[in-house]
């Protein structure tokens, strides 16, 4: 007992006081900011692994982009990536930064149906699918719920059944093979319900574009409630995201 | 001559490699096993004109160096299987039967193995894997998955039990199959592919990155500086350390020892925000690259990450005194999922598990890269083969990675800030590039055309092995302790996939 006591005790305070106001460690690659700088356009459009980057303006679509750096690193003056984690959205077009820009992002309060924050305000219960996801994602999402970033305490959680769920967090490109599981999921969480599309490979598949070994239909079908960036997205990214999604309106 | 005699990243001509008749192929690799210290790292097979070119590569642990042999036979062939005479080569054998129709006359187990989109038997689909049957009264079947309780990969349990008692459980996997090794083909653009290799299995950024960067360059025949190897090991280890830890948390959840689970949990966190504060990224996405580092190790990098360490030891022995003592929690560890040596070295285990079933394999030893020949790494070995020495191996291992970083940042190599550029690949090439991740040995092997570029390129995750020792681990044990066997083995869904 006394031991517990001292153990509890030497974890000093763990817990990120307030989540919308913390800082990230170090060199996070977060929302990018492009100069109008003269560079050459093209060689910088071919560099990036996953063709997130286009012109006219120069722009980059975080829903694509793995956050390699590269761009940043062969064109500093040109792109630079702030610790701004404040990067999700509920709009496909709202993940495009354009030269020039350096806004924060919020979600677009029209596009959010009544009933989320009538139902989900207090308490979302979320399933996730991971759909050839590589793990990545998935760890950040279990930190979520971490004595660090502690979710729960605005009483947002993962449930094991979708029948107890208000929504569905999927990661991963979605390979052929997870298609119908997927599918049987989702019909299982009762209405209304969300979809949250969790890191780069789900919002577009990232790397893994192209390959014969995905299926993609399911995405096509509904209307997507947040797009949440990241290879894999960062804890904060995430949460602060879904607060955005379920806060009172 | 019957083989080919190369180093772990070594690059050889591809013609180099003989060509034998099946039966001297098979005949010839299996004599190896007959002793303990070959064993097995790849196995595979690829199209070769009309025909199948199958390529086998033995590790030779007590030498560091690999025993690399073909066979080139006829696609929907029926041979006779390497399995029948060591039972390790079974999942290589499968992957060959799915990916090219080769039939074996005495294969125990050919099944499916990942259902990857380009098999060319399409009427095999992964919702109708053939499980194995029982037909009693008093035995019923349990299945779980693709979709699990918690935030985990896809994959199906299939269990027959005797009232609460597993009797076997059958594991299907490829639900995760995204087509990588194609991938690697289709994307022409180095950092695509280094990208590639940093998703294998999102928990082995490091380790999977590592191998193919080693690859790669064995390939250009480029001379890979000390500072590159330097801060890739220190990845490696690093890496080691932030997924032990975690690793311990959950074992301590599935246990209910909520304490536990909060304390290790929370001693992960200094160590991934390490990653992120030296590249930016939690997981170590971005840090490794071919030729090149985007973000070199110094004296600063070096200081802080000692004061993590200094900060992390004491809090991680204060729990460990603890979780190893505490009853409830010993109570459930030990003689729990018992994986044994026998079962260990007939599947071929690699890594943590076939340490903890006494089996003396680690890369970073009998293979060394990078900086492991300056470490002189002596592997830590139980002999019990369950949960309780899987836990305590991840205990012993990430104090032994620590002291292995103090050391290794005592003298940091500089930076080289004049690096030459990557030749191209060589032409008509074979490399093959061999990692000790966190979780064991991981193998790269590739294969370049007359003009350099990648013919083939070949991933084995080292859950590739090791799934099946789960399966023979949780027999006879009780259903409900099924989650804390699956944790301690920890093994890679999308690893297994690709
Ligand atoms: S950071 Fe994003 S935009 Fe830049 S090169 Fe990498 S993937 Fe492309």
């Amino acid at each position: 007992m006394f031991n517990n006591l001292k153990i509890l005790y030497h974890q000093g305070k763990q817990y990120i006081p307030d989540i919308t106001k913390a800082t990230v460690p170090g060199v996070f690659r977060g929302r990018p900011i492009i100069s109008s700088e003269k560079i050459n356009e093209n060689e910088l459009i071919e560099l990036c692994p996953t063709g997130a980057i286009s012109s006219n303006p120069i722009r980059i679509d975080l829903g694509k982009c793995t956050f390699c750096g590269e761009c940043a690193f062969t064109f500093p003056e040109k792109i630079q990536f702030t610790s701004d984690y404040k990067i999700a959205a509920n709009e496909r077009g709202q993940l495009v930064i354009k030269e020039g820009e350096d806004k924060l992002m919020v979600l677009n309060p029209d596009l959010i149906r009544n009933e989320i924050s009538k139902y989900f305000s207090g308490s979302l219960k979320l399933r996730q699918v991971c759909a050839g996801g590589d793990g990545s994602n998935e760890l950040e999402l279990n930190a979520c719920g971490n004595v660090n970033f502690d979710m729960g305490r605005f009483g947002i959680e993962f449930v094991a059944s979708p029948r107890h769920a208000d929504g569905i967090v999927i990661t991963g490109p979605i390979t052929e093979n997870m298609a119908e599981p997927l599918q049987i999921c989702y019909d299982a969480i009762p209405e209304p319900k969300l979809i949250i599309l969790a890191g780069t490979d789900a919002i577009s598949s990232g790397i893994f574009e192209g390959s014969a070994a995905l299926n993609r239909n399911f995405l096509s079908k509904y209307k997507i409630d947040l797009f949440v960036p990241g290879n894999p997205i960062h804890p904060l990214t995430f949460v602060n995201g879904v607060l955005d999604l379920i806060k009172k309106r | 001559m019957n083989h080919t005699i190369v180093k772990n990243n070594q690059c050889i001509p591809v013609s180099s490699i003989p060509v034998l008749d099946y039966e001297r192929f098979l005949e010839h690799n299996i004599s190896f096993l007959r002793e303990e210290h070959y064993h097995c790292v790849n196995f595979y097979g690829i199209q070769h004109k009309e025909k199948i070119k199958l390529i086998c590569c033995i590790a030779n642990d007590n030498d560091a160096t690999i025993n690399v042999s073909s066979s080139i036979v006829e696609s929907k062939q029926t041979l006779p299987s390497f399995s029948q005479h060591h039972f390790s080569f079974h999942i290589f054998e499968r992957e060959i039967h799915e990916n090219f129709e080769i039939n074996y006359t005495d294969h125990p187990w050919l099944k499916p193995l990942r259902f990857s989109f380009n098999r060319p038997n399409n009427n095999n689909t992964i919702a109708n894997y053939p499980f194995l049957k029982i037909d009693s009264e008093e035995l019923h079947e349990v299945g779980v998955g693709p979709i699990h309780a918690g935030i985990i990969e896809p994959g199906h349990f299939r269990f027959i039990c005797n009232g609460e008692q597993i009797l076997h459980l059958e594991i299907q996997l490829g639900f995760q199959h995204r087509g990588i090794e194609t991938l690697f083909l289709e994307k022409k653009k180095l950092l695509q592919r280094t990208a590639l290799a940093e998703s294998i299995a999102g928990d082995t950024v490091t380790g999977h990155t590592t191998a193919f960067v080693n690859l790669w360059e064995s390939l250009c025949n480029y001379k890979t500086e000390p500072d590159l190897q330097f801060a890739r090991t220190i990845a490696l280890e690093l890496e080691r350390i932030a997924i032990h830890t975690g690793d311990l948390s959950a074992m301590c959840t599935d246990v209910a020892y909520q304490l536990g689970s909060s304390v290790y949990g929370r001693l992960r966190t200094p160590v991934i925000n390490y990653f992120q504060v030296w590249c930016g990224n939690r997981l170590a996405k971005g840090l490794i690259r071919p030729g090149k580092n985007n973000f070199s190790f110094n004296k600063i990098l070096g200081d802080s990450l000692i004061k993590i360490f200094d900060e992390y030891e004491p809090d991680f022995n204060e729990i460990s005194s603890m979780t190893f003592t505490l009853p409830t929690v010993l109570a459930r560890f030990e003689k729990t999922g018992v994986l044994t040596p026998e079962h260990a070295a007939s599947i071929g285990a690699v890594g943590m598990i076939a340490r903890t079933s006494g089996i003396n394999r680690d890369i970073r030893t009998s293979h060394p890269h990078d900086f492991y020949s300056t470490l002189h790494h002596q592997a830590i070995i139980k002999r019990h083969g369950d949960v309780y020495s899987r836990a305590q191996i991840r205990k012993e291992e990430i104090l032994q990675s620590i002291k292995y970083i103090r050391e290794l940042t005592k003298t940091i190599p500089e930076e080289n800030k004049n690096r030459k550029p990557l030749n191209p690949p060589m032409p008509d090439s074979f490399a093959i590039s061999l990692v000790e991740g966190w979780r064991g040995e991981i193998c790269h092997c590739a294969i370049t055309d007359e003009q350099g570029e990648l013919m083939h390129y070949k991933v084995k995750d080292p859950s590739l092995h090791n799934w099946l020792g789960l399966a023979l681990a949780v027999r006879n044990n009780e259903i409900s302790d099924f989650p804390i066997c699956n944790k301690s083995f920890d093994l890679s869904y999308c690893g297994h996939d690709l």
